[in-house]
């Protein structure tokens, strides 16, 4: 049972607030914020008490989402629910910021309205929702030249318009009757999210991926779409696919509105998407890689006699020498007070960042089966052998477009009944570092 | 939030309202009318533009009436008059062949939360009740709850009670689950809605009809249901049993929830094969994208352990903490982790914390070094090899809470005390605040035997003490130096002598004054009784070796299990925990009665009220000698004869620390 919700600016500034019950009055708006602010980093944040009252609090685009309840309610259904309604208002105003919550306060009180009633959710779904929201969304749209360069000459296709810009995905779903009314567009994008903890002998001591398989749609009707994963795909440990190298992921869950009667033969996922965000298929991948860790790292640690730690640090991209990784980021642990660098290439550059005490190596570009190589020199206070201790882990954060590290395809999207010209299908692959983290 | 300006924007605006051009003009009042609301949501008090603003509610524009019903429904119980001119054109509303509007209309008459407009709401809920569109009855039934609760004292229409059991065949599910709330509400007194047999059934036929947050509802309301037979329990486990496999984490939280109350008090062995089933959803939920369901999931997790000890002994790598996650979250997972830990996977997890304990964040670190001390209490040997490691990096944060840790261990695993002693020497250096030079105080006094330059240590304190700041310090201080001065009086005299001396007569803090005036009589008593009185246990009696919690029945917990319960506790749990070991039990009444079995307890009372005058008489012996500002020494009356025993058992074990 839900009391009120309200959303926060950073600085606190009420940008939404709703009552549903009229049980608490609105100075817990205050209450909170003053509560969440005195937060030091160790505590929990998500439940926080005042009394008879109960604040569940998610972040999310740099914003407070927050629901008060005085019963003692489910905090999964709560949790789940602010992460809910964060996608439905991006859903609806294209993207999460404070500004597009500020222009569409309108639209997100009818929101409200309609999917919490007296406390009670009732409804998150699209396809209920669309039939009753009439408020349009106000986006903000910079002008870009991107946009221009992807009209050909005489309208002839050029290379990029064969692929989308990283930004088609972020408008509104009920797009304005007007300018780019027409535009039936669907994008599916494969996400995988590696948890990877190399040991300092080079050897793999645990990955996780965590996958998903996502469908954002802006078909105003509703069809039936056919993803077709890789033949050989598996699930679990014991059951192989195929003669060639299997796709296997050990857990595999799907969407309620999934019809999995083909699944078994052919590998295929029959969804009738609603409009906006969905996750059609989650699956996790743990203990094992069907190819090599993108990244490796060679580190060399040393004193040298001036009373200086030397880190030498030669890294390597194990991806195939099409794929390129977009800037990646370096950061190694230290505890040292200044840092001089020989970095491998001019564009490169490294600096030590106080706040965290680490130097941070930013690559801003690097192909597969490239090897790069970094010296570090770090002045120490006080250098001991104890101080070698100190250094590391060393921390990696990228993200690979157009790759899988479980070597998930998708083969074919087809949408039946077949639409006439106007639908366009986006297919993305991106792999993304949750925590990469090799130890020195 | 004060806004600038504020009076002025509402004038402006209901000129704005009021101007015949704007009225007409469809696209620039509902403009207009959005302002108001902006103004409003910006924290602006725009009362005085109610009766505008109800003008604006007689509009055929749905966006419009929408925004006004906003205002309406916040300002209306400031308005009560006014608001029955809004009655009106909401019952107009009400009849509109729009379904839409009919909605809106009903649910926002019954938001304005007035009671004087009860009797004129009454008609058009009934009628919504029975309307053909569903969205219309959904409003209809929830605003039968709220109704009610705008007069819970008021009897309840049986009638309608009658119709909303029967809604519950509604063919749509939204309307039956909002049946279920809203009778739930009105009927709270009763104990909420009656779950006979057959309504039973048929909300578990109905489940896979509704979405995930009605799935939920359900299930919680079925918590209350108890089957008749064990055949009908088992046939209702076996229809529920694919939604604990639910992907979605809300409605398995909520199976699970309802398989505890069915099972946890008959049949514990399925309430422990439902908790198996569920651990894979739920590790899913740990690694979920967003920290909050993880932080939710991993609190429950904690309690699934309760009950099943090393449940996801194999899965303990899914617990390893990310990079970049925040440190509640750490700290969350390598509590998990302390429980996870067997004779298999001891190193790994161990090597992994290790990784941490060098964290940037101080927090994480400490936390780290307090999860190695827990596991070193049944795999003593690698804890302290990684925690003497640790005190090499001359770190201060790190020094001090791995003696901590140290002494939290020896308090439990007396084996290990050897090798902590030789640790120990050396690190007073890097030792800064209080908390970690207790600890090594405590771990000198009671090992002082051991230690060889205890004594030495010691009297560079002594010498200090002058500058030291925390009183807790200094009572650490007197105790140990007063147990090292028992087994090694030579080494100690000198310094015992100047401790006492400058506590008694210099120090300003009457605890550590009274403390150093008892131990200052104890030994006029004889070194016999000093000893009997200072040298208690090394260890805790109450533990033989930690081997593994024993397993809590699930009825323990079932009751808070999905609840906001176990994320709350955390909050508590966070503090406490770390610096567990040793004082919550000793002062616990019946360790700290064993500890002092040497005063005989029936004794207490007079010997301490002795102690007490004695103390009076000294105090203001010394206050007339030396002429010290008069007033606190000499009106502190003595310690009351109950509160007394409970300071001497502070004596005797560590000092508690805040």
């Amino acid at each position: 049972m839900i009391s009120q919700i309200f959303i926060l600016s950073s600085k606190g500034d009420h940008l939404i607030y709703k009552d549903f019950r009229g049980e608490v009055g609105k100075d817990a708006v205050t209450v909170f914020y003053e509560k969440v602010t005195a937060l030091t980093g160790d505590q929990p944040p998500v439940v926080m008490s005042h009394k008879e009252l109960h604040f569940v609090h998610i972040r999310q685009g740099g914003l407070y989402w927050v629901v008060t309840t005085t019963a003692d309610s489910s905090p999964f259904t709560l949790v789940e629910f602010l992460n809910r309604l964060t996608t439905l208002i991006k859903d609806y105003c294209g993207s999460l910021s404070e500004k597009s919550v500020r222009m569409n306060f309108a639209l997100i009180y009818e929101l409200l309205d309609e999917v919490v009633d007296n406390g009670y959710i009732q409804t998150t779904s699209t396809d209920i929702l669309k039939n009753f929201i009439q408020t349009e969304a106000v986006t903000s749209k910079p002008f870009s030249l991107f946009d221009l360069s992807n009209v050909g000459l005489f309208g002839a296709e050029t290379q990029q318009s064969k692929v989308a810009p990283s930004a088609a995905a972020a408008r509104p779903i009920m797009s304005s009757r007007g300018d780019q009314g027409g535009k039936s567009e669907i994008f599916v994008d494969v996400v995988e999210r590696m948890s990877v903890v190399i040991g300092s002998n080079g050897v793999l001591m645990k990955v996780d991926v965590e996958g998903q398989i996502r469908v954002k749609c802006y078909m105003p009707s509703c069809l039936e779409m056919r993803i077709g994963l890789n033949e050989e795909f598996s699930i679990g440990k014991s059951q192989l696919r195929g003669y060639g190298a299997a796709v296997r992921v050990d857990e595999c869950s799907f969407h309620q509105a999934v019809k999995l009667d083909e699944f078994d033969q052919h590998r295929i996922l029959k969804v009738c998407p609603s409009q906006g965000e969905h996750v059609v298929m989650q699956y996790l991948l743990s203990d094992e890689l069907p190819s090599a860790p993108p990244f490796r790292l060679f580190p060399t640690i040393e004193r040298d006699n001036g009373g200086r730690l030397l880190m030498y640090l030669k890294l390597r991209c194990d991806l195939p020498p099409k794929r390129a990784d977009r800037e990646p980021c370096v950061s190694v642990c230290s505890r040292s007070p200044s840092l001089s660098q020989e970095l491998s290439s001019p564009d490169q550059k490294a600096e030590l960042r106080a706040e965290t005490r680490a130097v941070h190596w930013d690559i801003p570009r690097f192909p597969g089966g490239a090897q790069l190589s970094a010296l570090f020199k770090l002045e120490v206070p006080g250098l001991s052998s104890a101080s070698m201790m100190e250094v590391g882990p060393v921390g990696l954060s990228f993200e690979l477009p157009k790759y899988t590290c479980t070597g998930l395809q998708i083969r074919f999207l087809r949408l039946t009944p077949v639409q006439a010209g106007s639908s366009q299908r986006w297919v993305r692959y991106v792999t993304h570092s949750d925590s990469y983290t090799i130890r020195i | 939030m004060p806004y600038l300006g504020g009076e002025e924007t509402v004038k402006e605006l209901r000129r704005a309202l009021s101007n015949p051009h704007v009225q007409g003009d469809p696209l620039r009042h509902r403009s207009t009318v959005l302002r108001v609301i902006r103004v409003m949501s910006q924290g602006v008090d725009v009362a005085g533009l109610f009766s505008e603003m109800v003008k604006a509610c007689a509009t055929t524009d749905v966006v419009q009436k929408k925004l006004v019903y906003v205002f309406l429904c916040s300002y209306a119980s400031l308005n009560p008059e006014l608001s029955l001119l809004v009655i009106n054109t909401l019952r107009k509303d009400c009849q509109d062949p729009n379904p839409m509007v009919r909605s809106l209309a009903l649910r926002n008459m019954t938001n304005l939360r007035l009671p004087s407009l009860v009797e004129y709401v009454q008609q058009p809920l009934t009628a919504g009740l029975r309307d053909r569109a569903a969205c219309v009855r959904r409003v209809a039934v929830l605003g039968w709850a709220k109704l009610h609760s705008l007069q819970p004292h008021a009897d309840i229409d049986a009638a309608v009670v009658n119709e909303l059991y029967s809604m519950l065949r509604d063919n749509d599910p939204v309307v039956m689950v909002n049946c279920l709330r809203a009778l739930e509400e009105i009927l709270k007194e009763e104990g909420g809605v009656a779950v006979n047999k057959a309504i039973a059934h048929h909300l578990l036929n109905r489940l896979k009809e509704c979405d995930v947050w009605g799935q939920c509802e359900v299930l919680g309301v079925l918590q209350r249901y108890r089957p008749h037979s064990e055949e009908e329990l088992f046939d209702i486990l076996s229809l529920l049993d694919p939604y604990l496999l639910s992907p979605s984490v809300p409605v398995m939280a909520a199976t699970l929830g309802l398989f505890l109350s069915l099972c946890c008090r008959g049949l514990p062995a399925v309430s422990l094969a439902a908790l198996r089933r569920a651990q894979a959803p739920l590790l899913a939920a740990c690694g979920s994208a967003s920290p909050e369901m993880k932080f939710t999931a991993l609190c429950h997790v904690q309690l699934l352990l309760r009950s099943l000890p090393g449940l996801m002994g194999e899965h303990y790598k899914r617990f390893f903490c990310g990079y970049a996650e925040p440190a509640y979250i750490k700290q969350r997972k390598m509590q998990v982790l302390v429980e996870l830990v067997n004779d298999d996977n001891v190193g790994f997890v161990l090597d992994e914390l290790k990784g941490y304990c060098t964290d940037v964040s101080p927090d994480t670190a400490q936390a780290a070094i307090s999860a190695i001390g827990r596991i070193g209490r049944s795999y003593s040997d690698q804890c302290l090899e990684i925690l003497t490691g640790l005190l090499g990096l001359k770190q201060e944060h790190i020094t001090s809470v791995v003696v901590q840790t140290m002494r939290d261990l020896v308090w439990v695993c007396p084996q290990c005390s050897e090798s902590v002693c030789e640790a120990l020497e050396g690190c007073e250096d890097t030792l800064q605040d209080s908390q970690g030079r207790q600890a090594l105080l405590w771990l000198l006094g009671v090992h002082g035997d051991r230690v060889s330059s205890a004594p030495y240590v010691l009297e560079a304190f002594v010498e200090q003490v002058r500058s030291e700041m925390a009183a807790g310090v200094k009572t650490e201080l007197l105790t140990a130096t007063m147990r090292v001065f028992l087994c090694r009086p030579a080494e100690t005299q000198d310094t015992l002598g100047r401790l006492l001396h400058y506590c008694i007569e210099e120090e300003a803090d009457m605890n550590v004054r009274d403390q150093a005036l008892l131990y200052y009589r104890l030994l006029h008593c004889g070194i016999e009784e000093t000893r009997s009185v200072l040298q208690g246990r090394r260890s805790d009696p109450s533990l033989g070796v930690l081997i593994g919690r024993p397993a809590e029945p699930v009825s323990q917990w079932a009751r808070s299990f999905n609840t906001l319960e176990p994320l709350r506790q955390c909050n508590a749990g966070a503090e406490s925990a770390p610096q567990a070991a040793p004082y919550h039990l000793a002062l616990d009444p019946e360790p700290s009665l064993d500890l002092c079995d040497p005063l005989n307890p029936s004794q207490d009372r007079q010997e301490t009220g002795e102690m007490a005058a004695l103390h009076r008489g000294v105090a203001w012996d010394q206050h007339r000698a030396h002429e010290h500002q008069d007033g606190p020494a000499a009106d502190v009356p003595g310690p009351s004869s109950s509160s007394r025993p409970v300071k001497v058992y502070h004596l005797l074990v560590p000092v508690a620390d805040q």
